[in-house]
């Protein structure tokens, strides 16, 4: 048997079970949309639940990194991968990215009592529920935010983001949760189109339909390879790359799925736009795609490593 | 999940450069393209070669005569092969991949002795006649003939886009041996056969590509007589033993080529470097893009092979996910080179301009892009069949 063996290890299939069942349990469509409700249309409204925080933190998703001497799990990156592709899926709310890199330096942090938010360029996410903000946030504004489970806050002062490591660990998470997401809006476009009926037969046996499914699966399972490797590489061109493709398949992925619901997708009511918004907003973190494009091409000109 | 390279395979790496390294300066000057035998001449040498060095079919297992050798290793020959500037498989492509494995998994052992060894060797061809002018994505409602008359088969028919019929000397031929009926579905009265080219009955007819030049061909079969005894699998079971063949085309075929885009894209930046492209960010940013799509499809292939591994089994329908992505990127690449070459990317002098027109096959060969869609939201996807 080669060394070279890229799945997921028995270990690694528990984790992602356990926490899609964790957040299954704690975390399932009433508690999302109750959250929405109180948050409003513009997310002023928006409060984290400490509760949930808290659970989350003895779970060890904010110390899942931190060696098991400090109390942490002492698991790798790839584990957080997958505990992140699975916050996405169920578009679990908060600075969760924020938090699990403040684990082991903030007090607190790792065992969820502290919640730790991060100026982002222009934004930061969560400003007034966060106990700890990282970066300068004087003078922020709020935003009527686009996604009601995202409160936003506009910060002047604008730092340009710099490419340190942790932005990098922080590109690599955004992009596990958009993966998450784009793989949930998969699967939600799919159950649609098996049961809702037109011309006496389901839409999924439409090819229009079919086909854009496809897409959405392709696009996933795409961003998934390039995801997953990163996490066992932590190269910052590999993440650059992962953020670009799990970027992609977050947004169009919910898209499609909004088309695929027809008038319903455009509704309050259907949970489809949420995942658009939270992808759109995941997409800006870090700054457009503009940074990780020009590194994946200055990389082209250097001579070949190996 | 882990991606680093055992001891051994790095010294199985190092050991293949070493080779290639030795013999790939004493390689006869490529054919040109418009010269069927020549082209066959270098490719079964190279073939041949490969044999006597012992990599040749690394991926075949060992009482088929292959090497055994772990889906790994495989990845490493694909990758420094393509690396060093080797050859391609060419005209080995049937029989290595498609022709070759099928034989393998389904012949009797007598037919294994007769027709792998060969492959191996570099001493026959393979083509592979499937695609009919009236069947090509919907391939099981095929109407070529087959008659059982004594101990063979009266074929009568024809075949379309036949890659490499005219210097093929086998065909892996599918024909209908029961007519389709109430009973009868047409995926069950196909037949798999091993027809000699040379067999009284065969023409050819070779066929100009948009890139003018002849890579398939039509194969007309006027009462041919092919012995029963090149029949692999059973009567009318040519249907499942195709898929084997079929699924391998999808799993695998592929990975050089990935490996190969990836050196293409360097080259199309130090070129837009060099003539002033690169200055315009919308480019660069083209390029990055692309960057990440081969980065990506190289590691959807690691993902792929793993899991066959893990289910040992032959590549399966996660070839459709990987084959509709990377014809698209293919072509995105080509046309991307089009943008860097400028007014060049019309002269057919340009090797890049040959290689954009040959990257608009990629989304019709081997099953379209939209039976692509068809086999991943039906089989992966469950989405119910008869749009
Ligand atoms: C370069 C090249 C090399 C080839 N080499 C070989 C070879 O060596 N041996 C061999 O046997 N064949 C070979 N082929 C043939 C190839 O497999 C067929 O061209 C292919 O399967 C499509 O069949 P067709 O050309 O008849 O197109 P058609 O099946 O007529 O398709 C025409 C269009 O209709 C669409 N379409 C058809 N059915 C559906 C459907 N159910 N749903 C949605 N859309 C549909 C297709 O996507 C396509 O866009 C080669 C083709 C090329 C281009």
């Amino acid at each position: 048997m080669s060394a070279v063996y890229f799945q997921l290890s028995d270990d690694q299939r528990a984790l992602q079970a356990g926490v899609r069942e964790l957040l299954a349990g704690r975390f399932e469509r009433e508690a999302l949309r109750a959250a929405v409700d109180e948050a409003g249309v513009d997310g002023s409204g928006a409060r984290l639940d400490r509760g949930l925080w808290r659970e989350l933190g003895e779970a060890g998703f904010f110390a899942l990194r931190l060696p098991e001497a400090d109390g942490g799990v002492g698991l790798g990156l790839p584990e957080a991968v997958l505990a992140f592709e699975e916050a996405g899926r169920a578009l679990l709310p908060g600075p969760l990215v924020a938090t699990h890199l403040a684990a082991g330096t903030v007090p607190g942090a790792a065992e969820g009592q502290t919640v730790v938010t991060a100026v982002d360029g222009a934004l930061v996410e969560w400003l007034d529920e966060a106990d700890v903000v990282q970066g300068d946030a004087s003078g922020a504004m709020p935003l009527h935010s686009v996604d009601p489970l995202t409160p936003l806050h506009r910060v002047h002062a604008v730092v340009p983001t710099t490419a340190g490591a942790d932005n990098s660990l922080a590109g690599l998470l955004t992009a596990a949760e958009q993966l998450g997401g784009a793989s949930r809006t998969c699967d939600m476009a799919v159950r649609y189109a098996r049961d809702r009926e037109q011309f006496g037969r389901p839409i999924g046996s439409f090819q229009a339909v079919k086909h854009l499914c496809a897409q959405m699966l392709v696009r996933t399972e795409v961003a998934r390879a390039a995801v997953y490797a990163a996490a066992v590489t932590a190269d910052p061109l590999d993440i650059a790359a992962a953020r670009l493709l799990a970027d992609e398949a977050a947004v169009r992925g919910a898209r499609d799925c909004l088309q695929i619901h027809g008038g319903m997708g455009f509704t309050w009511e259907a949970d489809v736009h949420m995942y658009l918004k939270r992808a759109w907003v995941r997409a800006r973190r870090g700054g457009d795609a503009a940074a990780p494009e020009e590194s994946l091409a200055a990389e082209l000109l250097l001579p070949e490593k190996r | 999940m882990d991606l680093t390279y055992t001891e051994e395979e790095e010294a199985f790496r190092a050991g293949l450069r070493e080779w290639l390294a030795k013999v790939l300066p004493g390689l006869p000057p490529k054919p040109d393209p418009g010269d069927w035998p020549a082209r066959r001449a270098y490719d079964l040498g190279w073939q041949r070669m490969l044999y006597d060095a012992g990599y040749a079919g690394l991926h075949w297992p060992v009482d088929a005569g292959g090497r055994g050798a772990t889906p790994t290793q495989h990845l490493i020959f694909l990758e420094e092969t393509e690396r060093a500037g080797a050859p391609y498989v060419g005209a080995n492509f049937v029989g290595l991949l498609h022709a070759g494995p099928t034989i393998a998994a389904e012949g009797t052992p007598e037919q294994r002795a007769r027709w792998l060894p060969p492959i191996l060797r570099g001493e026959e061809v393979w083509c592979q006649g499937f695609s009919e002018p009236d069947a090509g994505s919907d391939l099981a409602s095929l109407r070529t003939r087959a008659v059982r008359d004594g101990d063979d088969y009266v074929i009568t028919g024809s075949k379309i886009w036949t890659s490499h019929a005219e210097v093929a000397d086998w065909c892996e031929l599918l024909v209908r041996t029961r007519p389709v009926s109430d009973e009868v579905p047409k995926h069950r009265g196909i037949t798999w056969l091993a027809l000699p080219m040379d067999a009284p009955g065969v023409t050819v007819r070779p066929l100009r590509t948009l890139a003018g030049s002849t890579e398939f061909a039509e194969v007309f079969l006027d009462e041919v007589r092919v012995p029963a005894a090149n029949r692999v699998g059973a009567e009318n079971d040519g249907w499942r033993v195709t898929m084997v063949t079929l699924s391998f085309e999808r799993g695998t075929a592929f990975v050089g080529e990935v490996v190969a885009c990836r050196r293409v894209l360097g080259e199309l930046a130090r070129e837009a470097r060099a003539n002033g492209r690169w200055d315009d960010p919308s480019l660069r940013r083209r390029l990055g893009r692309l960057n990440a799509e081969f980065r990506a499809l190289w590691r959807l292939t690691q993902w792929n092979v793993s899991e066959s591994e893990r289910t040992g089994g032959v590549p399966g329908v996660g070839g459709s996910v990987f084959k509709l992505r990377y014809s698209h990127a293919r072509q995105e690449l080509y046309d991307t080179a089009a943008e860097v070459l400028g007014p060049d990317a019309l002269d057919l002098s340009r090797e890049w301009t040959l290689d954009r027109l040959s990257s608009l096959s990629y989304t019709i060969a081997a099953g379209t892009s939209q039976i692509q869609q068809n086999i991943v939201a039906e089989r992966i996807l469950g989405l119910p069949k008869n749009g």
